[in-house]
């Protein structure tokens, strides 16, 4: 588990990046639910946690491919293949994100950076 | 209706097809493409695919799942269309009938008159097109980009990355200035003269010269830039010839209702080739950004399976992007309707800001210059209190 922030710092309607390898963005929607996907948009080199959070979906803030934070499903082009996600844990007032062991959908031209 | 049949396998036509199936739709599609290709990405081929970043099967715009349902003709136009029957004439002879027509054959860029045959002078449009620019690319020292639209500034962008030696003639006073407005163009313009682009601006382009190939351009003040490549964006016009004698009411476009419906019922026209009618500023035009095609590619599925019926909500404003360097410049609204512009973050100096466009008080338009996050709220905030001049 890695652990991300402190719930009462992730306001509802907010996103945090967290700078591991691929990056993860974690989002509290105005829902109060909270979810980890992976926050390089599989289309192009953006960071989905700049995005534009409605519902349960994250619209990428390059090119407006939505995905559905509970699947990684991707509604329209560009994108077209899903965004990983990754499990949630909240304990002690704590967010914890499991990393999740599928491979990424990273775009064209990205790479993990231990195999750059 | 049992078969609707779409005309254009590009972004338009994809859309549509699937939003037709979405919106419940359950008979037969059939998708007329005259390219050979699969629906592909476009903004890539001036950027990532011209660079090499990315290669063609990175452009395609389907997923691996096979599209539910459609049939697809590929490596065939359509050359007629008779409306009020809903007849269709294909290239290779044969003909189609269908209970409802989408039209969605884009636009074609406008080539340089006098420069037919000669080789080295290219035009951006599509895959086909990209391919032998690259190709040309490769072993060319000197380009010369006439025209400072999108197309041109990121082509120049493009080949300047590539190491080549780059001029951009620009008749106006500076790239972009036409979509941007002349304050927010002259900031930008510097991004291209610092990493090495040269810039021509206030000039025509008199002549390419050459006998077989391209070996320069003259300007109207006399100069002649020697070039290996000529590149020339200068525009598209809308792929509607073949409509001709469809009964179809045409101008810059398809003249279309504010949702998509053209002037004979059972016919839809959708993306580039399509000008629908504007309510906030009372006349048709045609959109030919990206999201504009995405955007009304669900209208038009709605207007064709209601009959014309369904309402379609208010236009949202149009956004757009282009990548031109390290550089990501994000737009949405219409310069046009500002009466002031001022830089509300960062600095145009420094490469990144952000600059908001007001008529009065009102937020009409807002530019982003590597401000992704920042430019994403202020995109939300148009996008749900739309601007009225749509």
């Amino acid at each position: 588990m890695i652990p991300a922030c402190p719930l009462a710092s992730l306001p509802r309607g907010e996103a945090l990046r967290l700078d591991v390898d691929p990056p993860i963005a974690v989002f509290h929607t105005d829902d109060g639910e909270i979810f980890a996907i992976d926050d390089t948009c599989t289309h192009q080199d953006a960071s989905l946690a700049d995005g534009w959070l409605e519902g349960c979906e994250v619209e990428c803030p390059l090119h407006a491919s939505r995905f559905d934070l509970r699947t990684g499903q991707v509604d329209a082009p560009p994108a077209k293949r899903p965004v990983r996600t990754h499990e949630v844990v909240v304990e002690d007032d704590t967010i914890y994100v499991v990393p999740s062991d599928a491979p990424p959908n990273l775009p064209p031209g990205v790479t993990l950076k231990e195999q750059a | 209706m049992n078969t609707i049949c779409v005309v254009g396998a590009s972004l338009a036509g994809l859309l549509t097809a699937r939003a037709l199936r979405s919106q419940g739709y359950g008979g037969r599609i059939v998708v007329i493409g005259e390219e050979q290709h699969r629906p592909y990405d476009r903004p890539p081929l001036s950027k990532d695919f011209l660079k090499g970043a990315i290669g063609e099967a990175d452009l395609a715009l389907e997923g691996e799942d096979e599209e539910p349902g459609i049939e697809w003709r590929l490596g065939v136009a359509a050359t007629r269309l008779d409306a009020t029957a809903r007849r269709l004439t294909l290239s290779d002879g044969t003909s189609l009938a269908a209970d409802g027509v989408v039209i969605a054959t884009g636009a074609a860029a406008r080539t340089l008159p006098g420069t037919e045959g000669l080789a080295g002078v290219h035009t951006l449009r599509t895959l086909d097109d990209a391919r032998a620019l690259r190709a040309d690319l490769a072993t060319a020292r000197r380009l010369v980009v006439i025209g400072g639209g999108f197309i041109g500034a990121e082509v120049a962008a493009t080949a300047r990355e590539l190491g080549l030696d780059v001029t951009l003639v620009e008749s106006g006073p500076a790239p972009l200035a036409g979509v941007i407005g002349l304050t927010m163009a002259q900031a930008l313009a510097g991004l291209h003269e610092e990493r090495g682009v040269r810039l021509v601006r206030g000039v025509q382009v008199t002549e390419v010269t050459g006998t077989e190939r391209a070996d320069g351009v003259r300007l109207s003040d006399g100069t002649h830039l020697p070039a290996d490549v000529v590149v020339a964006g200068i525009g598209a016009v809308p792929n509607i010839a073949w409509l001709g004698d469809s009964g179809l009411e045409l101008g810059d476009g398809v003249l279309c209702d504010e949702g998509g419906g053209a002037s004979v019922p059972g016919v839809v026209a959708v993306g580039d080739c399509a000008a629908w009618w504007d309510p906030a500023q009372g006349r048709h035009h045609r959109i030919e950004h990206w999201t504009g095609a995405r955007q009304r590619a669900v209208v038009a599925a709605a207007t064709l399976l209601s009959g014309g019926t369904a309402r379609p909500e208010p236009a949202r404003p149009a956004y757009f992007w282009s990548d031109q360097f390290d550089v990501k410049i994000q737009f949405i609204g219409h310069a046009r309707d500002a009466d002031t512009v001022t830089v509300e973050e960062g600095d145009p100096a420094g490469g990144s800001f952000l600059a908001v466009y007001r008529q009065g008080d009102r937020p009409v338009a807002v530019l982003g210059v590597n401000q992704v996050r920042l430019f994403t709220r202020w995109r939300r905030r148009l996008e749900t209190a739309p601007v009225q001049a749509g």
